[in-house]
């Protein structure tokens, strides 16, 4: 169990900084998924926060005690690979009982831990194997139990699903999220993948080109996303995003179609679940170019003349096909502006 | 498997003999050393190019490890050769995890610098070795060319073993520093029994180039008691004659302590040990 705090941290290799004005405070139990593309300086984070990676500038502090030097033996805090890093020579059993190993407990005092974590994990009859002779989704089991048995302070992961295949992906996840529930041991999460991220975390920690762009719960950044950037990156599908100009009376699209909104905006954005179909003449004149019917939902592609592509999440299957007109309305309640910098504007409704 | 079903039976044969055929080429030398050594002395001559020796005997072996101090060279090449490799592989293992794993300053300077001492021909530097050698007063002494030997040997042994981690994922170390290790412990318990292949391809190559190693000796080494095997093998040479069956006798002994030294080793030449450690 642990609080984390992270007092502006920077991280700079040579002269080139890829990490700056990290701060960031992490609850006891709390599940924080650091989420964002691929270069961003999550691995860099995640590593600092494990002393793997020195801390150029600021300070980390675990339970109030200050830890930005401390080697990462003394930080009781595990860590589940992306690539899992289980000791090739070792069996399961010895690889999940290492740390207690190095800790010189006795042979006797390691079994127990070490059956517990196989059995929750279904490990029980691999024991005795070299990892080498398990498949991709038994290593991971592996490598979360070396982590559980060490029973830490906190743990961390380093995108652990990202060798997976999508099922197997899915069933894993639940499986760390029950893990979280049962132990309630604070948790920091990597991922590239914001599905994961708004599925797992307690807070999501946005990162982009070594800045934190917004952290927030999963159903805040969905809602108030503080900028363009967090807009898009949150939610699936993609949040629409269109040029609007100022009008007298709000705001417009570049096909002239009015829009309520502040002045200062230079962009909305809607996402595809808050755009309704209407009748040709109503709302946003759009043509439908594909319809990905999903069975429950149907993603229907359409073009904005003069404006350009947009996407309309529809509940059902709708009885229109390509080629088709049709009126676009956005919910009102649901737009979001960006001012010409991209920061998130007040809406009108709000 | 599968290919060789595939193969027809006509390319099969052929392949076999064409690696008969190196095979046979190979230990051709190997053959003619032995057959030197178990032929009498008075038939060297006679037999000629006969493929085999009309009769046999063991009596240049008796002669040469009683009658001549060979025994004593052979002890001394396996002092040299052992000592030359446990210096040359411990130095090299931790100045090739250094370049493998750690970014310093000088790095790139010192590993230029390695590269530049495999540059000179021996012949260019013996004098000025045996200067420092003469100075340091470690003439005639197995010490010096233990030193010389691990000196010259360390380049190529640090870039192999460089190699040999590099292959070695840096998040085993990493996942045993967060299971408590510190980074000599992690080094010695996961990183170590996997560099065993890589620590025993270098301890063979230099335990043998310090065994064959003739030049130095001979320059460094001018008391019986301390001469190597390479140096003590000349001694068959007289001014009127070799005596060729002592002198291949010599040799057939001499390929012993090669052959048992990679027999050990070999088992930890295994490739492959590290698969299983990352990804799936
Ligand atoms: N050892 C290093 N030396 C120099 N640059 C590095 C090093 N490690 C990472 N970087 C840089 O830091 C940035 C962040 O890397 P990383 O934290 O691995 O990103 P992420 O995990 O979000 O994909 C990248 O631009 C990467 O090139
Ligand atoms: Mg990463």
């Amino acid at each position: 169990m642990a609080e984390m705090e992270l007092r502006d941290v920077r991280k700079s290799y040579g002269g080139t900084e890829v990490l700056r004005n990290i701060d960031l405070r992490i609850g006891d139990g709390e599940f924080v998924v650091l989420v964002g593309p691929s270069g961003c300086g999550k691995s860099t984070l995640l590593r600092m926060i494990a002393g793997l990676e020195s801390i150029t500038g600021g300070a980390l502090l675990i339970d109030g005690a200050e830890m930005t030097d401390v080697p990462p033996r003394a930080r009781d805090i595990a860590m589940v690979f992306q690539s899992y890093a289980l000791y090739p020579h070792m069996s399961v059993a010895r690889n999940m009982g290492f740390s207690m190993e190095i800790r010189r407990r006795p042979e006797t005092e390691r079994r127990g831990p070490v059956d517990a974590a196989a059995r929750t994990l279904g490990l029980g009859s691999f024991l005795d194997r070299l990892p080498r002779a398990l498949s991709g989704g038994q290593r991971q089991r592996v490598a979360m139990g070396r982590a559980i048995v060490r029973d830490p302070k906190a743990f961390l992961f380093d995108e652990p699903l990202s060798n997976l295949d999508a099922a197997l992906r899915a069933e894993m996840r639940l499986e760390i999220a029950r893990l979280h529930q049962r132990l309630g041991t604070t948790m920091v999460y990597v991922t590239h993948d914001q599905v994961e991220a708004m599925t797992l975390a307690d807070r999501i920690v946005v990162l982009n080109g070594g800045d934190i762009q917004q952290v927030g719960t999963p159903i805040e950044l969905y809602e108030r996303p503080a900028n363009r950037f967090v807009a898009t990156f949150i939610g699936s599908p993609t949040m629409n995003v269109l040029e609007v100009a100022p009008s007298r009376d709000g705001l417009r699209l570049a096909d002239g179609t009015p829009l309520p909104g502040p002045g200062t905006a230079r962009h909305i954005g809607i996402r595809p679940e808050h755009i309704a179909l209407a009748k040709p003449g109503e709302g946003i004149a759009a043509t439908v170019e594909v319809i990905e019917r999903l069975g429950s939902d149907s993603n229907v592609h359409c073009e904005i003349p003069g404006v350009g592509p947009i996407l309309a999440r529809i509940r059902g299957n709708p009885d229109i096909r390509p080629g088709a007109s049709v009126g676009l309305v956005p919910e009102k309640d649901h737009l979001h502006y960006f001012d010409a910098s991209g920061t998130a504007l007040p809406g009108m409704a709000m | 498997m599968a290919a060789l079903r595939r193969t027809p039976p006509l390319a099969v044969v052929g392949t076999y003999l064409a690696i008969l055929a190196y095979v046979a080429f190979a230990l051709f030398p190997l053959y003619w050393l032995l057959k030197i050594a178990l032929t009498p002395e008075r038939l060297i001559y006679s037999d000629g190019t006969a493929l085999w020796p009309s009769a046999l005997t063991l009596e240049n072996f008796r002669a040469v490890l009683f009658a001549t101090d060979f025994l004593a060279y052979f002890r001394n090449s396996v002092i040299v050769s052992l000592g030359t490799a446990a210096a040359t592989a411990l130095i090299a293992a931790a100045a090739g995890y250094a370049f493998s794993r750690f970014a310093f300053r000088g790095k790139r300077l010192v590993i230029a610098l390695m590269l530049v001492t495999q540059m000179f021909p021996l012949l260019m530097i013996i004098a000025p070795i045996y200067k420092i050698v003469a100075a340091l007063g470690l003439l005639n002494s197995l010490t010096s060319l233990i030193i010389v030997y691990t000196a010259f040997n360390i380049p190529f042994a640090t870039f192999l073993m460089q190699s040999f981690f590099d292959g070695i994922p840096k998040d085993l170390e990493e996942a045993a520093m967060m299971d408590g290790c510190t980074r000599l412990q992690a080094l010695r318990k996961v990183i170590l029994p996997l560099t065993l292949p890589g620590l025993g391809a270098t301890l063979g190559f230099v335990f043998t180039a310090a065994w064959s190693e003739l030049f130095f000796a001979l320059m460094l080494i001018r008391s019986d008691d301390t001469m190597t095997f390479p140096v003590g093998l000349l001694s068959f040479v007289s001014k009127f004659s070799v005596d060729w069956g002592q002198m291949m006798a010599a040799g057939v002994l001499a390929l012993v302590p090669s052959c048992l030294f990679f027999a050990f080793i070999q088992r930890y030449l295994v490739q492959g040990l590290t698969s299983g450690a990352v990804k799936g």
